[in-house]
């Protein structure tokens, strides 16, 4: 149409012969159209899951706490505080609680430095790099079962293979060598290095998962920051504590509290390289809860040792969330 | 002296595979406002990015203020950058983000406050000095970005399309305000853009880069009225010039210069005939697209009629048109360059 033609004319909007499309079925609404209902059945799995296998054991949990059941003797009395007051009385007790808060404690300051190291290398762009990142992400995805075998082997009393090197380098069995003139270390016999071992074990299981959720934060970042830093004038570290790990803190933050809860509710370590020895010296909450209940028989008082974990986990992972959203908001 | 210059700059990516920066001369003179114009991927971001020394050339040398900058890092470079999202830091206030570089640089204290005092009075932000960036307004971000750029006192400016984050209405204002804080400052800047619009408002001078190279250097008057080759011709200006092919030859016009006969009643003029098959009316003007005859090849052309010519014209008629002979410019048609001017 051009500008010299009449404006006014009329357009046409349907040619005047079209076909008459046939009356179509009237509309229905659907299952699927029916968000409600849909909820409901997606929904419906996980709610049960969570009700059999974490509502319903928690309640028992609870119950079993304030009662006298034991394996031999399963009837429910009401014992009130008595399963706590003789946790409280038994002084294996504190030391486990000690232990697990310096397994935790140890472990997660470690693993979350070694995390953002590791994040470092897994986003660094190199020759051979897969090989490094599969190597990385290894211990992550070994059963625990399995690398803790291995690392009961690692750690023998006399075929360790530390040892082995350690004496090789001169370091051990020696008048005078570094770690003393015994053919042995005893990782797993000695109270101090038990605890070492323990905690080095868990670190290394930890550390690829805490480094994949750095990672996650780090790519995060985008690279317009740290490019206006390096203009700014800033050097690798005033980058690393002003730009990058601020900014990565709220996902660190994730990290460490899966970090916290993983670690404090962990037993399979402790129970494969140690049980808890030698002495109760690497006995933790979870081990401890697990050799009085279970394998002693004494269901109220594991129950009650166990269920002290859960106001500490509560305490710990409303802070931590908290502490993100602050850091969110602002 | 130049404050920036580069020498036989080459950047490749990929093992030479892809060649971002194809050997690139260009030297800033002291206070200027150069900008680097170009289509996407035409290499101007790698260009500013190689200056700022967040990439390292393959070969080829930079100098900022008569110092071979080459190998050195950005925080050696007496440099600002302003960044197209402008990377403020999310988690520092207005007031830490300004005085960042300074920190940076260790300067002290007393002299941190006072240059950031200045900076925000210049950038009018004294209000917003305690605010985090994610309560500003795209424009305000853009003069924190400024102000902590200017802090560091640099010898050049480099902003890489630094308006392309704001919407069309702010763009505007935005663009005056770079312009006015350039002139307060006199500082040497380096500004990339797409956009001809801005590059035509702010540049002192335009350099219009393609495939990596430069194709022409110059101010908008000449870059526009007097353009290197074809495809400067055709990027600048909106409508782009009209091309029409003759022996050989291409006869450049802008469509503003091609009038009807009656607009242009005396002077040397060439006369040719367009057959109009199409009008746009935009704001006032009239943009009319049809076919030339009578200087070369039958072509396909547009004409912009400012508001000031009247005559009556309408779709599917044809006209008597003029353009000014010394408003012809003429191409190479198979190297694209501008050629010697022959008689019509």
């Amino acid at each position: 149409m051009s500008a010299g033609a009449n404006p006014a004319a009329p357009t046409a909007i349907r040619p005047p012969e079209a076909p008459v499309t046939p009356v179509p079925a009237a509309p229905r609404r659907r299952l699927a159209d029916r968000e409600g209902a849909l909820a409901w059945i997606f929904l419906m799995p996980s709610v049960a899951y969570i009700i059999v296998l974490v509502a319903v054991p928690f309640v028992l949990a609870i119950g079993f706490a304030f009662s006298d059941v034991t394996a031999g003797d399963p009837s429910f009395d009401w014992v009130g505080l008595r399963n706590f007051r003789r946790a409280f009385d038994d002084p294996v007790f504190w030391q486990s609680l000690t232990n697990t808060v310096v397994f935790t404690g140890v472990s997660m300051v470690l693993i979350v430095l070694l995390g953002k190291v590791l994040a470092n290398i897994l986003m660094a762009d190199f020759r051979g790099k897969w090989v490094v990142r599969f190597l990385v992400l290894l211990p992550w995805t070994t059963p625990v079962a399995l690398s803790s075998v291995a690392w009961l082997w690692m750690l023998d009393s006399i075929f360790s293979p530390i040892d082995w090197v350690l004496r090789e380098l001169s370091l051990l069995g020696q008048e005078g060598a570094l770690f003393g003139d015994a053919s042995n270390m005893y990782w797993l016999g000695k109270p101090g290095l038990a605890m070492t071992s323990v905690i080095a074990v868990h670190v290394w299981r930890i550390t690829p998962l805490a480094a994949v959720i750095m990672m996650a934060g780090l790519v995060a970042i985008p690279r317009d920051l740290e490019e206006a830093a390096q203009v700014d004038g800033a050097g690798y570290w005033r980058r690393m504590f002003e730009v990058t790990i601020p900014m990565v803190l709220p996902v660190a933050a994730v990290a460490a509290l899966f970090g916290v809860v993983f670690t404090f509710t962990d037993i399979a370590v402790v129970d494969v390289l140690t049980r808890g020895g030698p002495n109760n010296s690497t006995q933790v909450l979870t081990s401890w809860a697990f050799f009085r209940g279970i394998e002693g028989g004494d269901i109220g008082q594991g129950a009650a040792t166990a269920l002290f974990m859960f106001p500490i986990l509560l305490a710990a992972a409303v802070a931590i969330l908290r502490a993100v959203r602050r850091m969110e908001v602002r | 002296m130049a404050v920036v210059e580069v020498r036989e700059l080459v950047k490749t990516f990929d093992h030479g595979k892809v060649r971002a920066i194809d050997g690139v001369d260009l030297a800033t003179e002291r206070g200027e406002y150069l900008v680097l114009l170009g289509p996407s991927g035409c290499g101007k971001t790698t260009l500013l990015r190689t200056i700022a020394g967040l990439e390292r050339p393959t070969t080829g040398q930079v100098w900022i203020d008569g110092f071979d900058v080459t190998g050195l890092p950005p925080r050696a470079r007496r440099i600002a950058m302003v960044f197209q999202s402008y990377a403020l830091y999310p988690h520092k206030s207005v007031h830490a983000n300004i005085v960042f570089p300074l920190r940076a640089a260790r300067v002290a204290q007393a002299e941190r406050e006072q240059k950031a005092r200045w900076a925000a009075e210049l950038l009018d932000i004294v209000p917003l000095l305690d605010r985090k960036p994610r309560q500003l307004s795209g424009g305000e971000r853009q003069r924190v970005a400024l102000a902590r750029a200017l802090v560091r006192e640099p010898a050049v400016f480099l902003l890489d399309e630094p308006l392309s984050n704001l919407d069309a209405k702010l763009r505007a204002t935005a663009r005056d305000e770079l312009k006015r804080f350039q002139q307060e400052v006199g500082t040497t800047t380096i500004y990339v853009t797409h956009d001809q619009a801005e590059a035509m408002g702010l540049g002192d001078r335009i350099a219009v880069l393609s495939a990596g190279r430069v194709r022409q250097v110059g101010p908008p008057v000449e870059v526009y009225d007097d353009p290197a080759d074809t495809f400067v011709a055709t990027f600048i200006g909106s409508p782009p010039m009209n091309l029409v092919p003759r022996d050989g030859l291409l006869v450049g016009f802008r469509p503003e210069h091609l009038l009807p006969a009656e607009a242009i009643p005396t002077g040397d003029r060439v006369r040719l005939k367009l057959a109009v098959d199409r009008m746009e009316y935009l704001s006032g003007d009239r943009h009319l697209y049809g076919r030339i005859s009578g200087i070369g090849q039958e072509t396909r052309v547009v004409a912009r009629l400012p508001a000031t010519v009247t005559a009556p014209i309408s779709a599917g008629e044809g006209y008597d048109f003029v353009v000014p002979r010394d408003r012809l410019r003429f191409f190479d048609a198979s190297t694209g360059q501008r050629a010697e001017p022959v008689p019509l």
